[in-house]
């Protein structure tokens, strides 16, 4: 008896899980599917689900008017970037933080997450003329800086967390065995913090992929990632949702590609700590 | 083997010659929007670069708020990003004033600036100095579907009164079918649903400001202006109307479900193009309707080509524009694509040509809509400020902004009309006042 309540429960929340993982798909679907319809079935009503002449021709259009690659390139290229630079920063940062705590460490913690709190436009114009004056408009290296900024409370605090469920003991055991603070935070704390590290960064590359201000503010041609792709794609006169959808697919697919192949790993640096 | 030395050399000088001109060439960047004509223009930019090997043309395409935010930021901050810039006829008059940008008065005989429409020139020009060069013009007009017309036995006049339309919508409505009798913007922002109501309320006779910059929204002509577009849109409109601008209400009616569509005259070539209407084959166009005032309900709006100040290449910028916005651009058009895709709305010589009035079914109703607006002389009585569907003042896109959400919270049945409109004056009062006026 007891087994069959557990089955039916197990039942009940499968489709549950499932019902609720189809709701948070479904735009992503519909952009998939949009991108395959003509421009008149991507508004047809009732909207039509699979049964519709499928067409290349709006991938076709978006590869000849638009640089793809470029974008995507440019996208590679602060996404890994400023999350590489990032965690260069915030591995030393959350380890003093972790295992050499001081009185104000939890405020700076506070602080430093306090700065996300501030809208992004507030600073647009201190930080368009700073890069004006050092001729980084429309720059990469300027953009991985910013990027590695806006992400880099998050990082460190990500972390903060793992290294804090490491045992200080361990450190103390690599210090006794004569280990210097550059072979500790390399050689011990790093490799148990793997899982964490890698889930960090699995994020924040994500995140700066979709970081959709910035890019798109100071950026026009040699910078511009696949956000700004999306964006040529919108049109305030004229039904373009076939096209734009084809845009979007093409801008989401290598980010949800790299997502479900590391989804294990980032499943399981979300929901556990470093050494468990 | 002098001969051989002699072709070596000949190349070697060749390439030279091509690498130096490669190194003269000045590039420029165009900042646009993703509107059809516009994606042409980039599609034809081959034609320019032939024609002058000097300039390499970077073209960056946005969507529109997007664009006005960067292309804003960028001119406020001198960040000399773009050399051409694509900006509305809201933004011209304010910007030229500002000297943020290069004054087009030099753009060379062939240009032909005489042959630009005078209403559309008009709203360019800053103390008789040319800012933008418009690229494509258009004002609103009455799209309707023929057959239900004639179904509800009526016939729709060439130059139809408000009365007329609520009377047609009426008869046109069958909700259980799906059918709704008018299709108007709802959605909240200057340019969604003020855009409208500010062109409606011209042929209600009223006014954002009296000759004092006084706000006008507790008057008679507002209240006349609102009641009657909420009466209009919840008896005879679409469900969720609120949520409805241009590409939405397209949809409804290339779809079949709108009897009538108040819109931009562009969407003309939309509603009829076979490929995506369901409807091509039965609309009709009229002019934006009156209230026997004098003024009609129609906008005038183009998008135009300008310089930014800050531009480093503003020779080349001047080239480009005199290209994409001359006439020759519009022939160059047409014998790539034919008539009916060539930019419309801002040359008095396309609406001579008969090979364009045979494509394009909608162009005389367009033409006749567009000088039916008058930017200087919007309304019934006098207004201090010029600007047909919006006030030419840094101002009004944040307060219209403003304005039109609780004009759309209105339609949305969140509060009444009156509500709105008393709202609306207070907070106009307070911008107004804030800012000097």
């Amino acid at each position: 008896m007891a087994r069959a309540v557990t089955t039916q429960r197990k039942i009940v929340f499968t489709a549950l899980a499932w019902i609720i993982g189809l709701a948070i798909f479904f735009p992503i679907l519909w952009t998939i599917l949009t991108s395959f319809k003509t421009e008149a079935t991507a508004i047809a009503d009732p909207p039509v689900f699979f049964n519709f002449d499928w067409t290349l021709e709006n991938y076709r259009v978006v590869q000849e008017r638009s640089d793809y690659m470029r974008y995507l390139w440019n996208s590679v290229a602060l996404a890994v970037g400023s999350t590489l630079l990032g965690i260069i920063i915030a591995v030393p940062a959350a380890w003093s933080m972790a295992f050499v705590p001081a009185k104000r460490t939890k405020d700076i913690l506070m602080w430093m997450l306090s700065t996300k709190m501030l809208p992004a436009v507030g600073v647009l114009y201190p930080i368009r003329l700073i890069l004006i004056n050092m001729g980084l408009l429309d720059s990469k290296t300027a953009l991985i800086f910013i990027l590695m900024m806006i992400n880099l409370p998050i990082i460190i605090w990500m972390l903060y967390t793992y290294f804090r469920e490491i045992p200080g003991e361990i450190l103390e055991a690599a210090r006794m065995d004569g280990a210097t603070l550059k072979d500790e935070i390399l050689y011990v704390l790093t490799p148990m913090a793997i899982p964490g590290i890698a889930s960090t960064v699995l994020l924040n590359i994500i995140l700066a992929w979709n970081e959709a201000f910035w890019t798109l503010t100071l950026t026009t041609v040699n910078a511009a990632p696949l956000t700004a792709f999306i964006a040529s794609y919108s049109s305030p006169e004229g039904l373009f949702y076939a096209k734009l959808s084809a845009a979007s697919t093409m801008a989401i697919a290598p980010i949800l590609i790299l997502g479900w192949f590391s989804q294990k790993q980032l499943v399981r640096g979300l929901t556990f700590g470093a050494v468990k | 083997m002098t001969r051989s030395l002699r072709a070596l050399m000949g190349a070697t000088a060749l390439t030279a010659a091509g690498f130096a001109v490669a190194a003269q060439a000045e590039t420029i960047t165009i900042a646009t929007v993703n509107n059809g004509d516009m994606i042409r223009m980039q599609g034809l930019t081959s034609h320019f670069t032939d024609m002058h090997p000097d300039i390499d043309v970077q073209w960056v395409t946005l969507e529109e708020n997007v664009l006005r935010q960067n292309v804003t930021t960028d001119i406020a901050t001198g960040g000399g990003q773009y050399d051409v810039i694509t900006i509305g006829t809201y933004e011209a008059p304010i910007w030229g004033a500002n000297d943020w940008l290069v004054s087009l008065d030099d753009l060379g005989d062939d240009y032909n600036i005489d042959d630009l429409l005078p209403a559309v020139r008009g709203g360019l020009t800053v103390d008789g100095h040319l800012y933008a060069s418009p690229f494509y013009g258009e004002s609103s007009m009455v799209m309707y579907r023929t057959d239900l017309m004639e179904a509800a036995g009526l016939e729709m006049p060439e130059a139809p009164t408000w009365d007329f339309i609520r009377e047609a919508a009426a008869a046109m409505t069958d909700r259980d079918n799906e059918i709704y009798g008018i299709c108007l913007r709802g959605k909240a922002g200057w340019g969604e649903n003020m855009a409208f109501l500010t062109a409606m309320s011209n042929s209600f006779g009223a006014r954002w400001f009296d000759m004092d910059w006084t706000p006008q929204f507790d008057q008679e002509a507002w209240a006349n202006t609102l009641d009657f577009y909420l009466d209009l849109m919840t008896n005879y409109g679409p469900p969720g109307a609120s949520n409805n601008g241009f590409n939405e209400n397209l949809a409804l009616f290339q779809t079949g479900h709108c009897g009538m569509w108040i819109d931009a005259t562009v969407a003309a070539s939309f509603v009829t193009n076979a490929n995506d209407s369901e409807v091509a084959d039965q609309v009709g166009f009229a002019l934006a309707p009156d209230n026997g005032l004098g003024r009609r309900g129609n906008w005038l709006w183009a998008w135009n080509l300008a310089i930014p100040a800050s531009s480093d290449a503003q020779e080349a910028a001047k080239t480009f524009i005199a290209w994409a916005t001359s006439a020759a651009y519009t022939e160059l058009v047409a014998s790539e694509e034919g008539w009916a895709n060539v930019p419309p709305g801002t040359r008095t010589s396309l609406y001579e040509n008969q090979e364009y009035l045979d494509a394009a079914p909608f162009a005389e109703m367009t033409l006749r809509s567009m000088e039916a607006a008058d930017p200087t002389n919007p309304s019934v009585d006098p207004v201090p400020y010029t600007g047909v569907q919006f006030v030419a003042i840094p101002e009004f896109a944040g307060l219209a902004t403003e304005v039109g959400q609780l004009f759309s919270a209105a339609l949305a049945g969140q509060m009444s009309a009156e509500d709105a409109l008393s709202q609306a004056q207070e907070l106009a009062t307070e911008e107004m006042e804030a800012a000097g006026y």
